[in-house]
């Protein structure tokens, strides 16, 4: 089928089947390998990506659902400007380790982020809650999201 | 492939039923899609609910109030009238499963597929919740205990939808508890729940009570003996206790991968112990 949506500020259509997951053709129709998948049923987060700016699982997503939606996938997070603040913060938190996560867990804080600016280390650790992190380094993920609100405020 | 369809009408949906009998249906994604790809269910072609409006939002039509089927628990989360009248509602749906599951899943999806670990469920019993079922040319009221038969077992019939669900709103209970033990905090599936509604007097007796318990049989369990054991009493440890063991015996509990039966018991027990916080 004909499916036109906007990913990463673009208008595009394709011709795909109805039935491939989201992950899938963001990843190997779209060569867009930002988003990746782990577990395949909705448990880790590995493959979120936003949808109309709410944090969704794309390996719980057909492609038909993509239609008139706008999508924005790790790589449409930059601007001209350079990295989106929680990208920076994520860096200079150092809370990336293997980087499998780092994807997903950088759309979640910004779905967050845009839901409320000003979280404390609870609440970020609940929002971040859909996403395993296999190395274990939370203490530095919660750290640059932390770190990405003050960024913003200042 | 498969072919998905996106009806934006009921009835485009009711027209794609005829003409695909078979189709499966799905709203949020988060159960059909899972077990789609398991293998465990089969699907020539897929028919997703997220398009058709008249199944989505929170409705306040007075006494009642009407959810559309296919509204995200994100949504529900986040709305003033859920909010007000249904706090214990608001308790189970914030720790179901997670933050991008929530934004997926919806309250028709959690019915539908009636796990007895269904977060919603305990206290959609508990709120005497009923449901709408509308096919091309009726729809139908019922109680959700009457809708849902057995785990994954439900009343709907070929053609049929699980159109929302109607709640009445109520000032009786001045108590909304909802707890969860699960084997972690975030994406867990209950090993027990339990959804609770009390009016406590100023003196801490109970007046009324309303009990459901997640995860400790077949479906969502109900006791009228416990509920009996805790009306016009006194809120204490004893009174507590003694609850906690009739309860003990009332649920039905099976060995899984999350717990054994004699585990869930316990805790179905147990859990009554937390009401002693609203003792005055």
């Amino acid at each position: 089928m004909k499916i036109n949506f906007i990913l990463n500020g673009r208008e595009i259509e394709l011709t795909a089947p109805s039935d491939v997951r989201v992950v899938d053709l963001l990843r190997e129709e779209l060569e867009l390998t930002g988003t990746k998948e782990s577990c395949g049923s909705g448990e880790c987060g590995s493959c979120t990506i936003l949808v109309d700016g709410q944090s969704r699982l794309s390996c719980l997503m057909l492609a038909a659902q993509l239609q008139g939606r706008e999508v924005t996938t790790i790589e449409g997070l930059a601007d001209d400007a350079g990295r989106h603040p929680v990208q920076e913060a994520f860096v200079q938190a150092g809370a990336v380790q293997c980087g499998f996560c780092t994807p997903g867990m950088v759309l979640a804080a910004v779905d967050l982020l845009d839901r409320r600016p000003d979280p404390s280390r609870s609440e970020i650790r609940e929002g971040l809650s859909g996403n395993l992190c296999r190395c274990t380094g939370y203490q530095k993920i919660v750290d640059a999201v932390e770190m990405a609100v003050h960024r913003e405020e200042g | 492939m498969r072919e998905v369809f996106l009806p934006r009408t009921l009835d485009e949906l009711w027209d794609l039923l005829r003409r695909r009998p078979e189709a499966v249906i799905y709203a949020g994604g988060t159960d059909v899609l899972v077990k789609l790809r398991a293998g465990l269910i089969a699907a020539s072609s897929l028919i997703c609910l997220e398009r058709i409006e008249d199944l989505q939002g929170v409705r306040d039509q007075g006494d009642e109030v009407y959810i559309g089927a296919a509204t995200t628990h994100r949504t529900l989360l986040a709305d003033p009238v859920i909010q007000e009248h249904f706090p214990i509602l608001i308790q189970a749906l914030s720790v179901l499963g997670s933050p991008p599951v929530r934004n997926m899943g919806t309250i028709g999806g959690n019915v539908v597929t009636a796990s007895p670990a269904g977060d919603t469920l305990p206290p959609l019993y508990v709120l005497d919740a009923e449901v709408e079922v509308r096919w091309s040319d009726g729809a139908k009221r019922l109680p959700l205990s009457q809708f849902i038969l057995g785990p994954g077992k439900t009343s709907l019939g070929p053609g049929q939808l699980l159109a929302g669900v109607w709640l009445r709103k109520s000032a009786d209970y001045n108590v909304h508890h909802f707890e969860k033990v699960g084997q972690r905090k975030a994406l867990a599936i209950a090993v027990v729940s339990l959804a609770a509604l009390l009016k406590v007097s100023d003196s801490g007796r109970i007046d009324q009570v309303r009990l459901a318990w997640g995860s400790v049989g077949p479906t969502v369990m109900r006791s009228g003996e416990v509920e009996s054991a805790l009306e016009g009493r006194v809120i204490s440890r004893e009174t507590l206790d003694q609850a906690a063991a009739l309860a003990q015996t009332a649920v039905s509990p099976i060995d899984d991968i999350r717990a054994s039966g004699a585990y869930r018991r316990t805790v179905a027990g147990n859990l009554l112990l937390r009401l002693i916080n609203y003792a005055r």
